[in-house]
């Protein structure tokens, strides 16, 4: 696995990347350009507001009339309800657009995480790929709604006072177009800096949460070892740089802002300057004046906002990237068209179409390796497990023990060969189909936030109170359940955190059992249970796997040896194979493994 | 319960809080309102000097200038002498910009080093409280709810005060000032522009308060949403393996379909909220231009004045519709302080007076120890019901019901002999790891009422030895350690000052890590924890192993450490801590009879209480559960 990157990446996709997220903008394309024609007619109204107050002051006010008023009152009045009525529907279909599109795109994102083989996951921390649904989709929708308005409004704002400038007095319009670019120019530079230094105060600041994540859910160890001077320590490096880093910036966006309104400060001179001569020379009305003062104090937020939401869009092409990165990545385990077409696929299945499975596994000439590795782990194997027989897989820690049962499960493919199921190969129907058959039972057991009951129903919706307690019964988990004070329905808490480890492990034992699977896997299931408790289950999982084809995968080696084959995996490959008797006969590596587990125990017992 | 040294002040009141954590900060924030006076009042110029600028250039009549000020004009000629060189007025308004953008920059940087030092100072304390709060603490308070506080809360109370109570001053400020120049110029008409003002922000008042609720509601469901997907992504093995994609596709899609629908209420509200505000002050604009116009007609009123009036009204619309929005998001700010009060006046351990060390390599003996957790209660503290009820004093409500509590420790007596090695067996919730949690004081025997009996060691009851010498001299290798994001080498040696590579080498060696070190491409440089490689169960406790060899601590505690471990390793292992920790007083917990055998002394809890104690010889031939553990552990 790759060292998560702390940095962001930067990235640069042709045409912004925009080109990626048309996809997600086609369904509400009539309501797109909508909201661009009412932005642009909203714009173009605020741009002519100062033309009243020079009406009004070149007329009524020069000419000491009173005549128009009335007229001039009741045309503002229109067009302000007009305008405001536009901005209303127009901020409202923004705000739609936005959430649609970030609703469609984590939508688009969940569902294709559903169908994403398990190496996408090795790969992939939870933290990395949670951000892509929850957050990136977020900042996109942002970005096709509020800045692209922002962006229509604002141009169509400068156009608009550019178009009225010049059409009202040409000479003093040149005046300010000519200061625009010395403005656009300043703007730029600024602003591509303070992106740089925003960025760095956002690594620092996630940098902060997780250092506080550390100290809290690292607390105990912390203490036990007597640390806290020395986390304390780190972490004022910390936020001692956030600081720094933070002023830094503020430092240079306060500059940024003090120039901007430095530059329109100088445009109104110019305009005051000239302008004044102008009247005074009696080329152009007092009121003129007025408006072009105050289209000079105006013009430098809008042209700031758009230059902003320049940058913006290029920071956002990350998250388009990121996104478009995970809904183009193929899952490397897929099903093949004749096969959806039978079988359905993962959210339409065709269940009418399935075949019940018997539970005969064969491994047919399978050599594996997994895709992020280079080492073949699996190398022309070939095992027959008849149905309802038991396999126990025993190793080292990390000596690659769950790579057989990855490969029963379909949640990796073989990279030569075949694994057939019920004398066909396992690709030949749909994945959906194999697990709807499949019981798992995991060493890190995995409980949702919900009610026990919940839980426990997750692989059979609808189970009777009959079916569920005959469930925790053959696991021993009664118990836990009676304990609580809710019964079924006492909430396991988040990730299952109300109850211990081995409770875990049970409930989830019972979870498996309960959707009645015709191939149950145990993966470690039972390490963080005690051994009178983990006797109990061990009678039960001989009750359990009756009739049903069972892969074990332990290192308390006494609880596996009874089953049918036993498969010793040392260095991601398997070594021996055969039964319990047959293994401790053979006295290679099964044998030291017992030995070991056992050592010093008196020699009787071992002699098998 | 012992008196206890109060180092740390309590926070009763919002202020005395935010006080405390202005220290150091405090004298920017003032030169930041200082200097946004400034700013406010140098804005405020400007529209005068147009003003007078138009009239002079009209000519018609004499603006409305201040004595002293008229008298400078006349000295210089009139305004006449104006009228002919405007380049001098374009100059003043230039340096009054000038000025105003000096101001404006002070104004901002010290807001920014104000507010920077501010979080700064309140995250450091908040981290320092928080490590140093009891563990009992952190099991009543949910990780991700102290997070919140520390990080989303504490930037609520910056940027109230350096974004909105700054700022605050300014436009208060400028409204001010504002009327007042509008009512020196003309009060009828500043009359018509200020009647609207308490409208408009008892509106902004109002509505902003109410929609408060709506946006924590939405705040909820996205939290809802993200750990949904937050399950569904660490739950994927059994998302999968019970083919339950289709139910997880759907649940989502609810969820996120509501999350959409309630944000597109409020945006509704909000749209509407805008729009109307934009009629209102549209109105007013209007009015005042026409009633102004009218004015000037009837001769109440100069041209230059008139624009000057358009300005200064201007500067007005959009603090007044700002001004509602701050004072809604003050109450805000006070559920957050109150929030993070309820942690700073949560009370850290502290040694009792007279607390010293002792000599470690002592006796170990637990006499009479009785322990028991209050009983779990849902209610307590989740975050959840925190959101529901918010209440005013941001408490968390930790004494809802007391139920009666279920003792995990009953009457435990026992004693290690320094230098010794004690086995303790015994099944899920027997009490085996409070029994350690005790000894390092993680649990204090007198936290609750049910609680009672004493630890010592060599003598010197543990209460009166410093808690960080204790920690310092006992080494714990937890079940499920916990890794800190660094370097491997980093991890090992973080109770060093620097690291020694060849210490961290021997040491990962006697644990049996080396072998999986050195498979990393980086080695000791490898990066482990949150954002790092991920280790397996069994390289954890191993890299803990290691971790606590390097300090050789008087006293090793193994709490079921080695139970990822495989058997091989774990021999391993064993073999060598034997050899190199020979004057080492060590406790071993395990369920694994192997682990344990060779112990000087074996405790056999079962429920909270002792059953069985003595040598492995002894044990397996006394009935018992030792024996029928041992029995149960060996092969068919």
């Amino acid at each position: 696995m790759e060292e998560q990157k702390k940095k962001e990446e930067k990235v640069k996709l042709p045409f912004f990347g925009i080109p990626k997220i048309l996809p997600f903008l086609k369904k509400y394309k009539v309501r797109i350009i909508g909201m661009i024609l009412m932005g642009v007619i909203s714009s173009g109204i605020d741009s002519v507001f100062p033309l009243f107050n020079k009406y009004v002051i070149n007329h009524n006010v020069a000419l000491k009339t009173l005549d128009t008023l009335g007229y001039v009152i009741a045309l503002y009045m229109v067009l302000l309800l007009f305008k405001v009525v536009i901005d209303y529907f127009t901020t409202f279909l923004c705000s739609r657009l936005e959430l649609w599109v970030n609703r469609d795109m984590r939508n688009a994102s969940f569902n294709h995480l559903q169908t994403l083989s398990f190496s996408y996951f090795n790969q992939n921390n939870v933290g990395y790929i949670h951000a892509r649904v929850m957050s990136d989709s977020g900042k996109i929708g942002e970005l096709v709604s509020w800045f692209m308005m922002e962006f229509v409004w604002n141009f169509a704002y400068i156009a608009g006072v550019i178009v009225v400038m010049f059409i009202t007095e040409p000479k003093l319009a040149l005046l300010v177009v000519a200061m625009i670019p010395v403005a656009v120019v300043i703007i730029i530079f600024f602003e591509k800096k303070l992106t740089v230094l925003n960025r760095k105060v956002r690594e620092l600041n996630s940098t902060i949460t997780g250092d506080f994540n550390e100290g809290i859910t690292g607390v105990r160890s912390i203490k036990t070892l007597a640390a806290e001077e020395k986390m304390n320590t780190e972490f004022r490096k910390d936020t001692e740089s956030m600081r720094k880093e933070s002023v830094r910036t503020a430092h240079h966006s306060a500059m940024f802002s003090s120039i901007v309104s430095l530059i329109g400060s100088v445009i109104l001179a110019l305009i005051l300057w000239k302008g004044g001569y102008m009247t005074v020379d009696g080329v152009m009305l007092i009121g003129t004046l007025s408006v072009f003062m105050s289209y000079a104090l105006g013009i430098m937020d809008p042209i700031q906002t758009i230059i902003s939401d320049f940058a913006a869009l290029i920071q956002v092409q990350v998250n388009i990237e990121r996104v478009d990165k995970l809904l183009t990545t193929q899952s490397d385990v897929a099903d093949s068209p004749e096969v959806v077409e039978k079988y359905g696929d993962t959210f339409n299945p065709k269940k009418e179409n399935w075949e019940d499975l018997y539970g005969d596994i064969e491994f047919k000439d399978v050599s594996f390796k997994y895709p992020d590795g280079d080492e073949m782990v699996l190398e022309n194997f070939n095992l027959k497990v008849p149905q309802g027989a038991g396999v126990a897989i025993v190793g080292e820690t990390g000596a690659g023990k769950s790579t057989l049962v990855n490969l029963v499960c379909r949640f990796f493919e073989p990279t030569k060969g075949q694994v057939l199921i019920d004398s066909r190969d396992a690709r030949e129907r749909s994945q959906l189909w194999l697990h709807s058959h499949i019981g798992y039972v995991l060493q890190t057991p995995h409980l949702f936030t919900g009610t026990i009951r919940e839980n426990l129903c997750y692989g059979k919706t609808d189970a009777t109170e009959e079916e569920i307690w005959r469930a925790l019964e053959l696991v021993s988990a009664e118990g836990i359940v009676k304990r609580m004070d809710k019964g079924l329905d006492s909430d396991v808490g988040e990730g299952g955190g109300m109850l211990s480890t081995g409770e875990r492990q049970l409930i989830s034992f019972a979870r498996a059992i309960l959707a009645d699977p015709r191939i149950l896997v145990l993966d470690e299931a039972t390490s963080s249970v005690d051994t009178v408790t983990e006797r109990t289950i061990q009678n039960a999982i001989g009750t359990v796997t009756k009739g049903r084809t069972s892969f074990v995968i332990a290192h308390r080696l006494s609880t596996i040896v009874d089953s049918d084959i036993i498969l010793a995996v040392r260095d991601g490959k398997i070594v021996e194979q055969g039964n319990h008797r047959e293994l401790m006969n053979k006295k290679g590596y099964y044998y030291s493994l017992v030995m070991q587990q056992y050592d010093h125990l008196s020699d009787g017992v071992l002699d098998a | 319960m012992e008196k206890k040294i109060l180092k740390k002040q309590k926070f009763d009141k919002r202020s005395k809080l935010l006080l405390f954590f202005l220290r150091g900060s405090k004298r920017y924030f003032i030169l930041c309102m200082i200097f946004g006076a400034l700013v406010a009042l140098l804005d405020l110029i400007n529209p005068r000097i147009i003003a007078y600028t138009v009239d002079a250039v009209i000519g018609e009549k004499e603006s409305n200038v201040p004595g002293f000020l008229r008298d400078i004009i006349d000295n210089v000629g009139g305004d006449a002498f104006f009228k002919s060189n405007l380049h001098i007025i374009a100059f003043m308004i230039v340096g009054i910009a000038l000025l105003a953008v000096v101001s404006r920059y002070f104004f901002r940087t010290f807001n920014a080093r104000g507010g920077e030092k501010l979080v700064c100072n309140m995250r450091d304390t908040l981290y320092d409280h928080i490590i140093h709060l009891p563990v009992k603490w952190h099991n009543e308070n949910q990780t991700g709810d102290i997070i919140q506080r520390c990080t989303s809360d504490v930037d609520t109370v910056r940027r109230f005060l350096s974004d909105q109570l700054t700022n605050l001053v300014r436009v208060i400020i400028l409204i001010v000032m504002s009327i007042i120049f509008m009512l020196n110029i003309n009060v009828k008409l500043a009359m018509i522009a200020i009647s609207l003002v308490p409208v408009i922000v008892g509106y902004s008042l109002i509505f902003h308060s109410k929609i408060g609720k709506s946006f924590r509601k939405v705040d909820d469901m996205e939290g809802r949403l993200s750990a949904m997907v937050q399950e569904n992504l660490s739950g994927v093995r059994v998302v999968r393996a019970f083919g339950k994609e289709s139910y997880e596709r759907e649940r989502f899609g609810k969820a996120n379909e509501k999350y959409c629908g309630m944000w597109i209420r409020l945006m509704q509200l909000l749209s509407f909220f805008w729009a109307s505000g934009d009629v209102v002050s549209g109105t007013q604009v209007m009015l005042v231009v026409a009633f102004g116009a009218a004015f000037c007609v009837n001769g109440q009123l100069t041209t230059g004045e008139l624009i000057a009036f358009i300005s200064y009204n201007a500067m007005l619309t959009w603090p007044v519709r700002s001004l509602g929005r701050v004072i809604s998001e003050m109450s805000k700010a006070g559920i957050s302080i109150d929030r993070i009060k309820y942690i700073m006046n949560s009370e850290e351990e502290e040694d009792t007076v007279g607390a010293g060390e002792t000599n470690m390599a002592g006796d170990i003996s637990f006499e009479n120890v009785t322990f028991a957790y209050p009983a779990k209660d849902e209610s307590d503290h989740s975050g959840e019901e925190e959101s529901k009820t918010k209440k005013s004093d941001g408490e968390i409500n930790n004494e809802a019901e007391e139920k009666p509590l279920t003792r995990v420790l009953d009457n435990v007596s026992f004693k290690i002999p320094a230098g010794s090695t004690v086995g303790i067996l015994g099944g899920t919730g027997s009490g085996k790891s409070t029994l350690i949690q005790l000894l390092d004081r993680l649990l204090e025997i007198d936290e609750e009422s049910e609680c009672s009996g004493r630890i010592t060691i060599g003598d010197k009851d543990i209460k009166d030895i410093k808690r960080k010498f204790l920690r310092q001299n006992i080494g714990i290798v937890l079940q499920e350690p916990y890794l800190f994001s660094g370097t491997l080498a980093e991890n090992i040696a973080i109770t060093d000052e620097g690291i020694d590579m060849e210490k961290v080498r021997d040491a990962s060696k006697v644990a049996a890590l080396d072998e999986a070190i050195e498979k990393f491409t980086k080695g000791y440089e490898t990066y482990v924890g949150e954002k790092g490689v991920t280790l397996s169960g069994g390289q954890k406790q191993r890299t803990a192993i290691a971790q606590m060899l390097l300090r050789k601590p008087p006293i090793m505690v193994f709490d079921d450490s080695l139970s990822a471990v495989d058997a091989e390793t774990d021999v391993k292992i064993r073999t060598a801590l034997r050899e190199k920790s020979k004057d080492t007083t060590t406790i071993l917990i395990a369920h694994r009879i192997s682990t344990l055998m060779h112990a000087d002394n074996i405790i056999v809890l079962d429920h909270g209480r002792i059953v069985q104690q003595g040598t492995h010889d002894e044990l397996i031939k006394q009935e018992g559960l030792y024996k029928k553990i041992f029995e149960l552990q060996q092969p068919a």
